[in-house]
């Protein structure tokens, strides 16, 4: 039995909609005997869940049903899924309801993250539709009796050359293809394709604009209660005492809850939640022991934890002979800090929850859920439901278990939690503070034949699966443990993603120091290490080409063999008018480039910085960015995605910072965490695609993120001299000139 | 609790709720209407701004008691999915959204503006959406869309 059918929830779900799990016996094309049709590994992740019938379901009255392990966090996935499950079904996008993830209904695709949902949903559903279809063009000959190729085909019906039709459902009549699926069919060739690779308005946009129920956030369900957490005021806080009947008495309240240091309220109401909540913050004591490092500089903090060291690249031999420079680059804790805070609702009824939550993982999340709660898997079912973006590993999971306690300890109604802005700002998992070390030697003739890099991280990765990476589940009377976090395996790594330059290097040596245990939770946000690896690299490869007396572009060209790698390169240098570039007073050029994960989609960008030395305003007037993501399913999707990228890692780049002392985090509102607004972004950003018909699918969330802090940090050089090594090039910074 | 009477979106509606309670709770949870969104509670990202007597407010900071009879314009008043209003239309051909939770109370903002300078400049829009914060980096779209918004208006007597 495959995975996805040991949940006994989809089972019945499978059996309820008279399912058969009956295998075609009708021709070679779909016949299917024991042997595995296609040894070796199955392509995306139908190598978790082979079985057509998990993606695609069509129903008799010819309504279409494609479902997605992934799940939408604003990055228009759905959208693009829906495009290539349309593409090869050959059905219009608009009669395909899309099902993503939930624990009873769809594949379990982990989580949906690291820009991988169009190389592995994405793939699975392209072969999933292309074999449906193939099953199909079958069936029709057959009821024709004619040749498949005398057929046409329009939106989910057959036609015969005299007239006869059949849809797609009358043919399957109600039966489900209980097939795996067999990646060695052939899909649609990108030239014919009318809908995958075109111009396709988001499905999720109407509703947002229009103030249709879109988010979790909007939820309402009859009877449903609210639920607000009172945080520790930091991170060691013990709770010495704390009033629980005054609050009780408030109105609206309902209960009061109190487990070790969880503390909460559930009222009729939100906003006399909210109020609750915050008497109740105001009538518990607090020791607060110094538990954070006394010095929070970012080079010595991270430098003094300890570190497991980790090669991760040797090649070629150290010591050759030439001039040698060396830079050290940091960055600092940072935020996801979502716009709309963490939200989920729970229910409780005869002893099975439901979950209504934005998480990344609702597989994973279900199982730390179980673990919480001393309950079988099988009692919970997780319902993905869009919330506001998350950037990666935010509080969405830990709001999920605050909803899972309040519904356990007010059965049956629909608990709703939301943080509050100062909780998700101070309690979400950070994305850590990283110090990186670099030392080349350039050869007489500049070309860099000796390379040390050295890359300290604590974790990027702390997400659940197990209840101690729940933060409610760490503050009970009986908490559980966080699990000992482990790096990921390169080639995509963690702290270490991208810390391998994608450049062609003889001698060179890469060392990941893994750092598992520091005294603030941090976790992936947006392109992991990737984000300061490349601002390093591709910083440091200006320094040397400045040291080589090299123009930076022709300096990277120089280390570059990868054709798509040039070609990005010379396309956003082109598009940007590199060579004929005037620099006027004030302003400046910088350029970045990388791969991301030296496996996805490559980006190189290009900008233009105006810099006011006495003020420390840094204004980007204009960024240019080339992108080869593969086959490009959704144009503007993409160019939507990197826009963003390059708006979010400006942000993170010129403005942010995690502040705390030894005690507590001071950052916890947008006044003290100040983020990018419209006078900062850019005046203009161009976007050029390269696509690449038939090549694997590169997602493009995090491509532009490394590339763009790198080359502010260069346009900053370009424009007044000075060279910034430390994270985030802020207005203190540039005045005080280091 | 106290009865309230609020005109929304052109609309009357009676409100039995607590004089404390800011418009936003009541918009979403009395009135069942989603567009403005709990942010910040601070007054600081504007995710839950509404027009009120036309000007734009951060609906979390205004207790339902100081409403008044000021009329209160939410994104659920400018059109519908179906029947989208022109900034709707603005925004969705411009696809100026990622996850969208900003997006209302951006429109709210640019709303305000256009009632008043239905042909602001470039620089005006900017200016004007400062408030406001997006963390998708979506910000080059909502400038094109209130653009277009603004640019589709007639310039005078507008009613985006």
């Amino acid at each position: 039995m495959t995975r996805a059918l040991e949940n006994p929830s989809r089972r019945r779900l499978l059996a309820a909609a008279g399912s058969l799990t009956m295998v075609f016996t009708i021709g070679p094309a779909w016949s299917q005997d024991e042997t595995p049709l296609n040894k070796g590994k199955l392509p995306g992740s139908l190598e978790k869940e082979p079985w057509l019938d998990a993606w695609i379901r069509i129903d008799a009255d010819n309504r279409v049903t494609v479902f997605t392990g992934k799940a939408e966090l604003g990055q228009g996935i759905k959208t693009a899924l829906l495009q290539v499950a349309a593409e090869e079904l050959q059905v219009a996008p608009g009669r395909i309801t899309l099902v993503t993830a939930d624990t009873a209904r769809t594949p379990n695709e982990g989580y949906t993250a690291g820009s991988h949902s169009m190389q592995d949903s994405g793939t699975a559903l392209r072969h999933a539709a292309a074999q449906m279809r193939t099953v199909l063009a079958g069936l029709a000959a057959r009821r024709f009796g004619i040749g498949a190729p005398a057929m046409t085909s329009r939106d989910g019906v057959f036609q015969a050359p005299d007239g006869r039709r059949a849809t797609y459902g009358e043919l399957l009549a109600g039966q489900q293809l209980h097939l795996k699926v067999d990646p060695s069919l052939p899909v649609r060739a990108p030239a014919g394709h009318t809908i995958a690779g075109k111009a396709l308005q988001r499905v999720d946009i109407p509703a947002k604009v229009t103030g249709g129920p879109a988010y979790v956030q909007d939820l309402r369900l009859p009877g449903m209660v609210h639920g607000r957490v009172v945080r520790p005021p930091t991170p060691g806080a013990r709770l010495l005492e704390v009033d629980m009947a005054a609050v009780a008495r408030l109105p609206g309240v309902l209960k009061v809850v109190r487990d070790g240091r969880f503390l909460a309220v559930i009222a009729d109401g939100e906003y006399r939640a909210v109020k609750a909540a915050a008497a109740l913050a105001r009538v518990a004591r607090w020791d607060l022991p110094p538990t954070l490092p006394a010095d929070t500089r970012p080079a010595p903090m991270v430098r003094a934890w300890p570190a497991k060291s980790n090669p991760i690249l040797e090649r070629g031999v150290p010591g050759s002979a030439g001039r040698s420079f060396t830079a050290s680059y940091t960055k600092p804790f940072q935020l996801h800090a979502s716009i709309g805070p963490s939200c989920a609702v729970a229910q409780l009824v005869k002893g099975q929850f439901t979950v209504w939550t934005h998480s990344q993982g609702v597989y994973p999340l279900r199982d730390a859920l179980a673990e919480l709660l001393g309950v079988d898997k099988a009692a919970i079912r997780c319902i993905h439901t869009e919330g506001s973006g998350c950037y990666g590993h935010n509080a969405a999971d830990d709001v999920a278990a605050d909803a899972v306690l309040l519904a356990r300890a007010w059965p049956g109604k629909p608990v709703r939690v939301q943080w509050m802005r100062e909780d998700e700002h101070g309690w979400e998992p950070f994305g850590p503070a990283m110090l990186t070390g670099v030392r080349a030697t350039l050869d007489g003739a500049g070309k860099i034949v000796d390379w040390q890099y050295d890359v300290w991280s604590p974790p990027h990765n702390t997400r659940p699966g197990k209840a101690g990476n729940l933060l409610a589940a760490t503050h009970l009377d009986k908490p559980f443990k966080p699990d000992t976090p482990t790096p990921s395996p390169q080639p995509e790594g963690s702290g270490d993603r991208n810390a391998i330059p994608y450049y062609v290097l003889p001698n060179a040596r890469v060392v990941h120091q893994f750092q598992d245990t520091i005294p603030l939770r941090s976790s992936a946000l947006r392109s992991l290490g990737a984000y300061c690896n490349v601002f390093s690299i591709e910083s440091f490869m200006d320094e040397l080409a400045q040291a080589a007396g090299v123009d930076p572009l022709a300096f990277r060209m120089r280390n570059l063999a990868d054709p798509r790698a040039v070609e990005v390169v010379r396309t956003a240098a082109k598009k940007f008018g590199w060579d004929g570039y005037r620099k006027t007073p004030r302003r400046g050029r910088g350029f970045a480039f990388a791969r991301y994960k030296n496996l996805a989609a490559f980006c190189a960008i290009a900008l233009e910085v105006e810099v006011a030395r006495e003020t420390g305003m840094v204004r980007i007037t204009r960024a240019v960015a080339a992108v080869d993501c593969g086959e490009v399913v959704n144009p503007d999707g993409v160019r939507n995605q990197i826009e963003g990228g390059i708006i979010q890692s400006a942000s993170w780049t010129l403005l942010e910072r995690v502040r705390f002392d030894e005690r507590q985090i001071l950052t916890r509102d947008w006044a003290q965490y100040p983020i990018l607004r419209f006078n900062q972004v850019p005046e203009r950003i161009e976007v050029d695609l390269i696509d690449r018909p038939g090549q694997p699918f590169l997602g493009t969330g995090e491509a532009s993120q490394g590339p763009t802090a790198a080359a502010i940090a260069n346009a900053i050089a370009d424009a007044c001299g000075l060279r910034l090594r430390d994270l985030p090039l802020d207005r203190a910074r540039l005045r005080a000139g280091r | 609790m106290t009865t309230y009477h609020l005109r929304v979106n052109g609309r009357d509606h009676a409100v039995d709720t607590d004089p404390d309670t800011p418009l936003l709770y009541v918009l979403r949870n009395d009135l069942g209407l989603n567009g403005a969104k709990f942010g910040c509670g601070l007054g600081q990202c504007g995710a839950c701004t509404v027009t009120l007597g036309g000007e734009s407010v951060m609906s979390c900071l205004v207790p339902v008691s100081v409403v008044g009879e000021r009329p209160v314009g939410t994104v659920e008043g400018l059109g519908t999915a179906q029947a989208p209003g022109a900034l709707q239309q603005a925004f969705i051909a411009e696809q100026a959204a990622q996850c969208g939770y900003c997006i209302a109370g951006m429109m709210m903002r640019a709303q305000s503006l256009l009632e008043k300078n239905p042909k602001p400049s470039d620089a005006e829009i900017r200016k004007h959406m400062m408030p406001n914060l997006c963390r998708c980096g979506t910000h080059m779209r909502i400038l094109r869309a209130v653009r277009r918004a603004a640019d589709a208006l007639p310039a005078k007597g507008a009613k985006a």
